[in-house]
């Protein structure tokens, strides 16, 4: 037998004198650092599947959800712009005065862009659903009213306006600033917001405990290679976070195909919403579902979601594993 | 290679024994006792066989020296270390100064050759960078230089020995233990394999090979533990 060289010990000088260019060529086709828990299975396929699903469920919620949170701040918005003075008709009173007196205490007040009396024809015509058309409203007594557009740059002074015209016109005029409408609206949209939350997060903790099942049944299909990574001097943190890296690879697929699928979904219906009010339907359909336009804010949450369950895979498999090898 | 090569400790006993077992019993749940009052030690840079029939408890004697099984009873001291209660990132510490050949090799299958053998330096996160000149060194000299990049259902019997061989070298441990290394090779490659096993010795490693290969056993003139029905026996120098 020839003369022994020790291979371990040649080998750390020659790593030690080793300038890159006399290292020994390796095969080019030499795998390094492949991931230490193997990754292709059925079982990683189906887990991916089932993020990709309910990523893809939560951002169509998430999306849902904003949709109508938007649409109901632009209603808002819209509506919060304007107040409306009313005159009713008082005995003895001449009500063109009123509203003109009015009026002219409106414009006058601060942070009112504008003012617009409804004529007479007017407010009838506006009780037109209610009463029918055609008939004789002369002897009615029909209030009369006056829409204020609010400036936007400035907040009006309407409590000093409704003291204003109560003392001017007292019994006479009224002034709504449409709180109660804006405050139903705005409860509407909180709870559409807190619904759309609250599925969020039960789906994200639904993917949680499909991570904890999947990672447990992976430690116990991968025991092997936990034990020769334990033998072979791998600690407990080392371990967790090869598994925790094989998990978040597989989250970040899943919640990349769901965060896409919603992605594409809501931009096809926005496209679709877009077609359909082209049609005699139109109005109709815009008025109840909106404008189906999610926006950048929810195209955005639809990504946030994406990556939240990958992070979510990532953490809840690294304290899975943490507590199996514990 | 001729019958007779003295081995054996180089040191005397003041240096601390890497292994000591005091009285230590071992069973399996309610099952006899695989092991009954074993009491030994392994000298640094000694070199000893373990040896004993099939079922005569080597393989747990060397489960309970890499710490993956605890005593029933009695005192298991590795590197001067007691390790009832010990904490897992003792435990890793201890394992790292230490090689293991299992008996069925243990190769991870979806990694190569060549990741297989740089595992236990890749789990110390080291840069691969810094150790492929070793582990390339040491694959050419297993016999293995053409094999590195093959996955191990693909590799023959005596050439996982050797990947599983040289995993257990590539981090020059204290202390080596193997597990029948030599029952899947030819005569030829088992005593060039010993030759490796002494070499690493003579360099300082305690080395434990369990066996029942006489043949092998008596190339060497060392130190054999005989266990037989649960007992050790120490036998030669």
């Amino acid at each position: 037998m020839t003369e022994l060289r020790s291979p371990a010990r040649s080998g750390a000088t020659a790593a030690k004198a080793a300038a890159p260019a006399s290292e020994p060529p390796l095969p080019a086709n030499l795998r390094r650092n492949a991931p230490l828990v193997p990754t292709d299975s059925a079982a990683s396929r189906a887990l991916a599947a089932v993020i990709a699903i309910l990523t893809f469920l939560a951002a169509l919620c998430a999306g849902a959800a904003e949709i109508a949170v938007s649409s109901a701040s632009q209603w808002q918005g819209s509506v919060a712009q304007e107040v409306t003075v009313q005159i009713r008709p008082g005995a003895g009173r001449d009500i063109e005065a009123d509203v003109k007196r009015a009026e002219s205490l409106a414009r006058a007040a601060p942070g009112i862009a504008g003012a617009r009396i409804f004529s007479k024809a007017e407010s009838e015509r506006l009780l037109e659903p209610w009463l029918g058309s055609g008939l004789d409203m002369s002897d009615l007594p029909v209030p009369r009213l006056i829409a204020l557009t609010l400036t936007s740059d400035r907040s009006p002074d309407l409590a000093g306006l409704r003291t204003a015209l109560t003392e001017a016109l007292p019994g006479v005029a009224s002034l709504d600033d449409h709180a109660l409408w804006l405050q139903r609206l705005s409860t509407m949209a909180n709870t559409f917001a807190g619904i759309g939350i609250g599925i969020v997060l039960l789906v994200l903790f639904a993917t949680g405990l499909a991570v904890v099942f999947a990672t447990r049944g992976a430690m116990a299909g991968n025991r092997e290679v936990v034990e020769v990574l334990h033998f072979v001097g791998a600690d407990d943190d080392y371990i967790a976070k090869a598994f925790q890296s094989r998990f978040f690879r597989l989250g970040l697929r899943g919640g990349a195909l769901g965060a896409g699928a919603a992605l594409l979904t809501c931009a096809l219906a926005g496209l679709f919403a877009r077609m359909v009010r082209s049609g005699p339907a139109g109005d109709e359909i815009e008025a109840l579902f909106g404008t189906f336009q999610i926006g950048w804010r929810g195209y955005a949450m639809i990504v946030l979601i994406g990556v939240i369950a990958s992070l979510v895979t990532a953490a809840v498999s690294r304290f899975t594993v943490r507590r199996f090898l514990r | 290679m001729s019958a007779g090569m003295k081995t054996g400790s180089l040191l005397s006993g003041a240096e601390e024994p890497v292994v000591r077992f005091e009285s230590v019993g071992m069973r399996y749940g309610l099952g006899p006792e695989v092991l009954s009052d074993v009491s030994f030690e392994i000298a640094p840079h000694s070199f000893q066989f373990l040896t004993g029939p099939s079922g005569a408890g080597k393989t747990t004697l060397l489960r309970l020296i890499l710490l993956s099984v605890r005593p029933t009873r009695g005192i298991v001291s590795v590197f001067g270390r007691e390790v009832s209660g010990i904490s897992n990132d003792a435990l890793t510490g201890l394992r790292r100064r230490m090689g293991v050949v299992f008996q069925d090799f243990r190769l991870l299958d979806h990694l190569t050759t060549y990741e297989n053998v740089a595992l236990p330096l890749r789990v110390q996160e080291r840069a691969e960078a810094s150790y492929r000149a070793e582990v390339v060194e040491l694959l050419r000299w297993v016999g293995l230089g053409e094999r590195m990049h093959v996955l191990p259902p693909l590799l023959s019997g005596g050439e996982k020995q050797r990947a599983a061989i040289a995993r257990a070298l590539i981090a020059r441990p204290e202390l080596l233990l193997a597990d029948e290394p030599t029952g899947n090779v030819d005569p030829s490659l088992a005593r060039r394999l010993l030759r490796l096993f002494m070499e690493l010795n003579r360099l300082g490693t305690s080395v434990v090979i369990a066996t029942h290969d006489y043949g092998l056993m008596d190339l060497v003139e060392a130190r054999r533990m005989v266990l037989a029905d649960g007992r050790l026996r120490v036998e030669g120098p």
